[in-house]
């Protein structure tokens, strides 16, 4: 492995430049060392305990997967470094298929060359690897936790597949239904909120500061306003789910979120080239 | 036993999802009440305690229900954390891959085997066998770096994804009479012949997993819908 640590006084950042003979055998591949922009208001890292406390972390994704999205929270909450390789999923090229041949999916984390697939399971590998660094993402009450996996799974298993079907309907009517799909899991997450946030007393899902459910569904929020500009809906009603629209508010203003969650424009711009590759139906604007 | 630990398993006997759960509660060495549901007629214990799915099984522990049976495997896990066996390893790292086998067997082995019973068209039952095939071959694969060489996916005791995939059994030895394929053989998928040798052997999975035969009968003449 080499090693390269440059210190740049003009940003007042520490970079560090990681590359691995993984990456020489797979020439062309972009290798872009994703800063965290964390490190610019923190204390300077010194270089020894980076290397020591975090090993090599790849991270290969795309940056408007709200997957991805997810577990670079994850990252940024634990104040990890980690090279970041945008990954084309319309074209999946040799890195992916090595690292996830089972899904060919992103995120994945890859961990000293060691890698980890699926979303939820890397996010929780983060949090016991790194216990002892920045907050905990999963609560430490075992019927937290559940309660937490519970909406978690809700999440991906009804709420995603529900948006992703309106960007994917292939006629009027088909979309009218996803609409409607996505409209019922958003009010069964409002329950949710009234549950976790003791009403509107506590600001996230996890309580003061953001964790594995505020994750979750956060992730999916700003696909929530880029399907809004697209399609006219708003996804997102004070009047029907006032809670779940005041969390996502205080969501989108933390520290984690400024940095990590993309323009949902960078949003608008993916979903076009996958609608334009599946041949669904434009949207009326 | 007033004051103490309560337990109560809301389920239904053909449920490979619950016969998860029973394992689980049995490994660990737990005692808890089980209550048989009719998901014709759902109770008001049921609505009440899953309203979001209104699915069985829900683990009721000292009145807070818990629903989902991945998130009720690591709830016993965690709650339990000092009582009998760990069910899920300790390293971090096998832990992520224990999670990522048992969100592949419910992501992937599940609706092809239903395709595969339900489908009335030959072609389409024919593409549901394939996959399901395919999804079990690589079932063996996970097995075999899981293991190591080891009786189980947890290596020498039951684990996560031993349960995960032991609950579903019944159905999976069902499966040539109800799909018309064997989802095992010797030519591909020795080691999980083996370890369904191994499986059916424990205690656990006596209690906790239905009788083949009435499985079968019941699958048949209700088309069920799992």
């Amino acid at each position: 492995q080499i090693r390269l640590c440059i210190t740049r006084p003009d940003l007042l950042q520490t970079y560090q430049l990681v590359t691995s003979l993984n990456d020489y055998i797979y020439p062309g591949q972009p290798i872009a060392s994703y800063p965290n922009p964390n490190r610019v208001t923190d204390r300077a890292i010194p270089i020894a305990e980076t290397m020591a406390g975090e090993g090599d972390l790849k991270l290969l994704g795309l940056l408007v997967s709200p997957f991805v999205t997810r577990v670079r929270l994850a990252l940024h909450i634990k104040g990890l470094s980690y090279e970041y390789i945008e990954t084309d999923v319309l074209d999946k090229g040799e890195l992916l298929l090595r690292y996830n041949p089972v899904h060919k999916k992103v995120p994945v984390l890859i961990h000293n060359g060691l890698p980890l697939c699926e979303s939820q399971v890397i996010v929780q590998y983060v949090d016991e690897v790194w216990a002892a660094a920045g907050k905990p993402i999963l609560p430490a009450d075992p019927y937290a936790r559940a309660t937490a996996r519970f909406w978690a799974a809700y999440v991906d298993d009804k709420l995603f597949p529900a948006w992703l079907g309106i960007l994917l309907a292939p006629t009027e009517a088909a979309r009218a239904e996803k609409v409607g799909e996505t409209l019922a899991a958003l009010a069964q997450l409002e329950v949710a909120a009234a549950e976790c946030l003791d009403g509107g007393k506590k600001p996230f899902f996890a309580g003061d500061s953001i964790g594995f459910l505020d994750l979750a569904v956060g992730c999916n929020m700003f696909w929530m306003e880029a399907l809004r500009r697209m399609f006219g809906v708003t996804f997102l009603d004070a009047g029907k789910t006032p809670l779940l629209v005041a969390w996502a508010g205080r969501f989108a203003g933390t520290e984690a979120a400024t940095a990590v969650v993309p323009d949902p424009d960078d949003a608008v711009a993916f979903a076009r080239k996958l609608q334009a590759k599946y041949g669904s139906a434009p949207p009326a604007n | 036993m007033a004051g103490e630990d309560e337990l109560k398993l809301l389920g239904t006997w053909a449920s490979p999802w619950v016969s998860r759960v029973k394992l689980a509660l049995h490994l660990k060495g737990l005692s808890y009440e089980y209550v048989e549901q009719d998901l014709d007629n759902k109770s008001d214990l049921l609505l009440t305690s899953n309203p979001v799915h209104k699915k069985v099984p829900v683990l009721i522990h000292n009145g807070k229900p818990i629903c989902e049976s991945v998130v009720i495997l690591e709830y016993i896990d965690e709650a339990y954390g000092t009582t009998g066996p760990s069910l899920l390893p300790t390293d971090p790292y096998e832990r992520a891959i224990a999670r990522f086998w048992v969100d592949y067997i419910d992501q992937k082995l599940v609706i092809p085997w239903k395709v595969a019973f339900t489908a009335d068209g030959e072609e389409e039952k024919t593409e549901g066998i394939k996959q399901m095939l395919a999804v079990v071959q690589t079932l063996e694969g996970a097995l075999k770096e899981c293991s190591k060489g080891k009786p189980f996916f947890g290596g020498d005791s039951v684990g996560y994804v031993d349960i995960a995939l032991g609950g579903l059994l019944a159905f999976l030895q069902g499966t040539e009479e109800l799909c018309g394929t064997k989802p095992f053989d010797i030519a591909n998928t020795p080691l999980l012949l083996a370890w369904v040798e191994r499986f059916t052997a424990l205690d656990a999975a006596k209690v906790a997993l239905p009788d083949v035969t009435k499985l079968v009968e019941f699958a048949k003449t209700k088309r069920l819908r799992i």
